[in-house]
């Protein structure tokens, strides 16, 4: 069985998969039951002076049939005494010797502030410390989380100040509402950072009352941006992992947060360069127990592809991430239609048609036959028409072999290389009225 | 009842016993799996007489972990590839899932639980490994589903276990008797073999009569037995060659090419369970003009499920009820000619040339076994009078709990 081990930032947890900062790690009970249930670490609901919430704090945002597919927060952080969190974490260490636990943190932007708090956290016995640089509503607005992580200097003086007295890992946790995350990235390596996580949540606004045009979530009619998570956010997750992960000045290990529900999106962050994987939202919607189907189907998986540790897995995806320029402009696809496990509801016609190439080609209803047919000097092999079929594998992307050696737009550009022919005949949509 | 074999086509046969609820493809398990609302502490998973966590494992086919899905129904229970078939889920896990309430379809549990067994069977995947072996050894009387389920778990636990069988095949009912077009031998002894390869030792064609010996051999016995030969009519003609009792004649059916299956033009079935169902829909599939239910008691009495009621009469059966039978007549030339029947209006005869007899079945009078002693322990039909599949597998597990417990104090003591 896979050896699911994890040492992170000299963290060690029995596996990868740690709560991140939120709801979910608000108590000792929490926190307890869920290492009872099989999660390998916990990252504390941010500790700093107490705040008071507003009655109303999440947006959701389903699609179909899906609830919670996106969500939002305008949640702050522990509305809990910090000595009775410290307490709890220490509690938590003692009788989870194994597990990682680590402190979230975020004090107003004053020297003494943070040496105060760093020292009374590391007398709870707890693996690390996060600095919560990424909450962008509330907090933000009184010159903390994300008011930090948004500005390099300040997230490097604030991590510097953190380091002058830390002796246990710090993880400096980013947000992704910035143009660029990879400055702040370098920022917290010059600041000292021995790690990084991301994403902390997007700002965003989940929806309107149309009767009352209150935004979601309401509080007394009126609502505020908030963070967003869940499922929806995990392609942008993904790419600013792989942005931080391959860029050359950071090298510190990557603690993957962002609409990580399934075992799956666990080993993609891998693939793209986490060392550790952080879950809130799954967990909000379905409870400690999801922790059972990620360590088991991770295992399962690695135990198929042959993969033994962790190590094996991470990173592998990142060379392939690269730039545009460098993409090889003479691997040409054809969609390939099949007809028999087609069930003629003409979605690739209509997708293609209206939003993509006009290739592809209605045919009369008749006997059964089929109904739609790739125009294959038209098709660019966008892979349109497969996303919107129904059937699983019905629209598949063939290869169409060419005797031309690859060619980038770089060397292109540069007047290197020769490009494969292409149709002459794309972009031919016509339209009368009378059609 | 002279034709021998069915009026039917090949083809027409394969068709009538073609699986009548076929699997699921990747598609729409994954489409089903996605449906399934994760319930904390889930109805299904109460209902189930083995406690399946059916959220559990359908999240992980929706997750892609079929091995994972698969090992979560089978851990539970050993029998999880047989019960996907025949289980009467509308009135178990089906029957009580919550979209039940929200006036749905209830999640397609069976097909999705068969959706990630069949993976392990086609893959050829081995999901369970023996335990350190304990040098304890255990017999088992009855190679049905009760047996085989407590020496796949006491395997686990790491005792030996012999397996004594007096049919020619290992599986019980599941190998002999349940209806074609639900569950075929081939699946029911390909489950046998995966537990079998747990280093389960099988004697077949050994009949017990006694235990006497096995309880000196053995650290502990389990008697698995099932139930004996249908009950006797007590009416005259009953020993006509034209008369069968309906488990000898799905044995026949399940374990012979369709067609040297003997079936009637007319045929009467006696007795609402769900075994006369399950004998008149197959005599009707195998080409009998006319199969018909004949129930001493009212519509509402029958003993069977509701939904195996619409099935055969969606396959065209007949029913006759409130007709007692009294005599089964002869042609005068060894044949039947039909069957006289009391009803509130008198005494009336159904015409028919084969009469299937499926009025329960009585205890097995071969083997007894002492009630009160520490080494023999007891489970399946012949201890709750007969049930479905995945009673009889509830009951050999929590069985081998108990012999696992019991063999353990012996050590320990």
């Amino acid at each position: 069985m896979a050896d699911l081990r994890t040492n992170f930032a000299g963290i060690q947890s029995p596996n990868p998969f740690w709560l991140a900062s939120g709801p979910p790690t608000n108590t000792y009970g929490q926190v307890a039951k869920a290492f009872d249930q099989g999660w390998g670490g916990a990252v504390w609901k941010t500790i700093g002076e107490p705040i008071i919430n507003v009655f109303s704090r999440y947006g959701s945002v389903d699609l179909g049939q899906t609830r919670m597919m996106g969500f939002n927060n305008i949640e702050l952080i522990s509305d809990r005494p910090i000595l009775e969190n410290l307490k709890e974490i220490a509690e938590v260490k003692r009788n989870y010797p194994k597990h990682a636990v680590i402190a979230s943190l975020m004090v107003e932007s004053k020297r003494e502030a943070w040496h105060e708090m760093v020292k009374q956290t590391e007398d709870t016995g707890a693996d690390g410390i996060e600095l919560n640089f990424g909450c962008p509503h509330g907090m933000s607005e009184r010159g903390m989380g994300s008011a930090v992580g948004q500005v390099p200097d300040y997230t490097c003086q604030i991590v510097e100040w953190v380091k002058e007295v830390a002796t246990i890992p710090v993880i400096v946790k980013l947000t992704p509402n910035v143009t660029d995350i990879t400055y702040i990235a370098r920022a917290a390596v010059k600041g000292g950072a021995d790690a990084l996580s991301l994403i902390n949540t997007i700002n965003s606004i989940v929806g309107v009352d149309l009767t009352t045009f209150e935004p979601q979530p309401s509080v007394a009619g009126k609502s505020s941006h908030g963070g967003y998570c869940g499922p929806a956010v995990k392609p942008i997750a993904l790419h600013l992992v792989s942005a931080v992960a391959a860029d050359s000045s950071v090298k510190i290990p990557i603690s993957g947060i962002g609409g990580i529900a399934s075992w799956r999106d666990a080993a993609e962050f891998i693939a793209l360069g986490a060392g550790s994987l952080q879950v809130c939202t799954a967990v909000m919607h379905y409870g400690f127990r999801i922790v059972e189907d990620l360590i088991d189907g991770l295992s399962n998986w690695m135990d198929e592809r042959g993969h033994r540790t962790l190590a094996d897995v991470r990173g592998r995806a990142l060379p392939r991430v690269t730039k545009w320029e460098e993409l090889d402009l003479n691997y040409h696809l054809l969609a390939h239609i099949d007809q028999n496990t087609c069930i003629k509801c003409e979605l690739c016609w209509t997708a293609c048609e209206d939003g993509a190439h006009q290739a592809i080609r209605r045919l009369p209803r008749v006997n059964g036959g089929p109904v739609v047919e790739i125009i294959e000097e038209a098709c660019v092999g966008c892979n349109l028409c497969a996303a919107v079929c129904p059937v699983q594998d019905c629209i598949t992307m063939e290869r169409v072999p060419n005797d031309y050696p690859a060619v980038s737009w770089k060397d292109y550009a540069a007047g290197k290389g020769k490009l494969a022919p292409r149709s002459e005949h794309f972009h031919t949509a016509t339209w009368s009225k009378s059609r | 009842m002279d034709n021998v074999g069915s009026v039917l086509s090949d083809a027409q046969l394969a068709t009538n016993f073609a699986d009548i609820a076929p699997p699921l493809t990747n598609d729409a398990a994954l489409l089903e799996a996605n449906q399934c609302l994760f319930c904390h502490d889930a109805p299904c998973t109460i209902a189930c007489p083995t406690h399946i966590d059916v959220p559990a494992f359908i999240k992980k086919i929706a997750s892609g972990n079929l091995r994972g899905s698969a090992r979560v129904i089978l851990d539970a229970n050993p029998f999880g590839h047989s019960c996907a078939r025949a289980c009467p889920v509308e009135v178990l896990c089906e029957g009580a899932c919550v979209l039940n309430d929200r006036d749905e379809q209830p999640i397609k549990i069976a097909l999705l639980q068969r959706h990630a067994t069949d993976y392990v069977l086609a893959k050829k995947l081995k999901l369970f490994e023996p335990g350190k072996r304990t040098g304890k050894r255990v017999a088992i009387v009855g190679a049905g589903p009760a047996g085989l389920a407590c020496a796949r778990d006491l395997r686990r636990f790491g005792h030996d276990v012999t397996v004594f069988e007096a049919k020619d095949q290992p599986g019980g009912l599941n190998t002999y008797g349940i209806a074609e077009y639900k569950l075929k031998a081939g699946v029911a002894l390909a489950e046998v073999q995966d537990i079998l390869d747990l280093g389960v030792e099988l004697r077949t064609g050994v009949a017990i009569a006694s235990l006497d010996r096995l309880l000196t051999e053995y650290d502990a016995v389990f008697v698995g037995i099932g139930l004996g030969s249908t009950k006797p009519l007590g009416i005259p003609g009953e020993d006509l060659p034209g008369v069968v009792d309906a488990l000898t004649f799905i044995e026949q059916l399940k374990t012979h090419p369709y067609r040297e299956t003997r079936v009637g033009r007319q045929v009467v079935v006696i007795g609402a369970g769900n075994t006369a169902i399950d004998a008149v829909t197959q005599a009707k599939r195998l080409g009998a003009a006319a199969a018909t239910i004949v129930y001493r008691r009212g519509e509402s009495d029958m003993p069977c499920y509701r939904y195996e009621y619409e099935l055969a009469k969606h396959d065209g059966c007949g029913f006759r009820f409130n007709a007692a039978p009294q005599r089964i007549i002869g042609n005068g030339s060894g044949a039947i000619a039909g069957i006289e029947v009391r009803t509130s209006s008198g005494t009336e005869t159904i015409p028919c040339d084969m009469v299937i007899v499926a009025i329960g079945q009585g205890a097995r009078a071969e083997l007894t076994w002492p009630k009160d002693h520490p080494k023999v322990f007891v489970g399946g039909d012949c201890a709750n009078g007969g049930a479905e599949i995945v009673n009889a597998a509830a009951e050999g597990i929590a069985a081998a709990k108990k012999i696992n417990e019991f063999c353990s104090w012996r050590t320990n003591g």
